[in-house]
C-alpha cells in the first residue's frame, strides 16, 4: 500500500464518519435548528466524496448552492417557525414508530445485499479517467448536447416551483379581502 | 484508483439513504421530515456519482446535478407550505396537514 493509498483511506475514513454521524444527528436531534446545522456537516462531507470520485464541479456545486443557498433559505424558515417550540419527536401508535425503523432496517439490508453480490463481480476495478473528467467544461458541454432537453426541463421545474412558492407565500392578502380559504 | 472501491461508497450512500428514510417515516416535524428527504436525495446522489466513476462516464454527474434542481425546488414548495401553516398558526406538525384527505 503506497502512501498516497494509506492518505486517501484516512480522507475516507474521517469522510465517511463525517457523512453517517451527522446524518444520525439529522434525524435524532429534538431542534430542528441543530438538525438543519447536521445536514449542512453532511452535505460537506458528501462533497468529500465527490471530490474522491473526481467529481470537481459537482462538489463546487453542493458545497456554494445545496450547503450555502439552499440551507440558508431552511435556516430562514426555521427562525421564521421558530426553533424552540416544544415538538413531539414522534406521534403516533409505538407500532407506527417500530414499522418506520423496521423498514429503514429493511431497506438498508436490502441494499447492502445487493451491493455486495455486485462487489463480487467486478465493482473493484474502475475505469481509467482522464484529467479532465468533471471539470465544469466537459459537464457543460454534455449538458448543451445530449441531455439539452433535460436542462430544458429544469429550468421549467425551476419556474413552476418558484410560482408555487410565491403563491403558498401571498395567500395572506387574498383571505384579508374576504377570499378562498 | 486510490483508496476504497467503488462498493464502499455505494454502502456509505445506502446508509445515508435508509437513514433519511428512518427519519421520513419516524418524525412528525415536517421541517425535519423535509431535512431527511434531502438525505435521502444526497444518498442517491452518492451512488450516482460513484457509479459515473466507475463507468467512466459524466452522465451520472449530470443526472446529480439535475437531481440537485429537483431537491431545490422541493424544498421551495416545502418550506412553503411550513410558511403557510405559520401563518394560519397552525401548530407546526405534520398530521394537521391533512386537509387534502378530507
Amino acid at each position: 500500500m503506497s502512501a498516497g493509498n494509506i492518505l486517501v483511506w484516512i480522507v475516507w475514513l474521517a469522510a465517511a464518519a463525517g457523512c453517517i454521524g451527522s446524518a444520525l444527528a439529522v434525524v435524532a436531534l429534538r431542534n430542528a435548528l441543530f438538525s438543519a446545522l447536521a445536514l449542512i456537516g453532511n452535505l460537506i462531507s458528501l462533497a468529500v466524496f465527490y471530490l474522491l470520485l473526481s467529481a470537481e464541479f459537482v462538489a463546487a456545486a453542493q458545497v456554494l448552492i445545496y450547503a450555502g443557498a439552499v440551507m440558508v433559505m431552511f435556516l430562514f424558515v426555521i427562525a421564521y417557525v421558530g426553533w424552540d417550540k416544544d415538538i413531539a419527536w414522534t406521534g403516533g401508535p409505538r407500532w407506527q414508530t417500530l414499522g418506520g425503523v423496521v423498514a429503514a432496517a429493511a431497506l438498508l439490508s436490502e441494499l447492502v445485499v445487493v451491493i455486495v453480490l455486485g462487489a463480487t463481480n467486478d465493482l473493484e476495478h474502475a475505469d481509467h479517467v482522464s484529467a479532465n473528467f468533471g471539470s465544469p467544461a466537459s459537464i457543460g458541454r454534455l449538458f448543451m448536447s445530449n441531455h439539452l432537453l433535460a436542462f430544458e426541463v429544469i429550468s421549467i421545474v425551476l419556474v413552476v416551483a418558484a410560482i408555487g412558492g410565491v403563491i403558498l407565500g401571498a395567500q395572506r392578502r387574498r383571505e384579508r379581502s374576504g377570499g378562498i380559504r | 484508483m486510490l483508496g476504497p472501491a467503488i462498493a464502499w461508497y455505494l454502502v456509505v450512500g445506502s446508509a445515508i439513504f435508509a437513514i433519511g428514510a428512518a427519519g421520513v417515516m419516524l418524525r412528525r416535524n415536517p421541517l425535519i421530515m423535509l431535512l431527511s428527504l434531502e438525505l435521502m436525495l444526497n444518498g442517491a446522489n452518492l451512488v450516482l456519482i460513484a457509479f459515473a466513476r466507475w463507468h467512466g462516464s459524466l452522465d451520472g454527474q449530470v443526472f446529480a446535478l439535475a437531481v440537485m434542481a429537483v431537491a431545490a425546488a422541493e424544498v421551495v414548495v416545502g418550506l412553503g407550505l411550513v410558511v403557510a401553516m405559520a401563518r394560519r398558526k397552525i401548530e407546526i406538525d405534520i398530521d394537521l396537514l391533512s386537509r387534502l384527505r378530507k
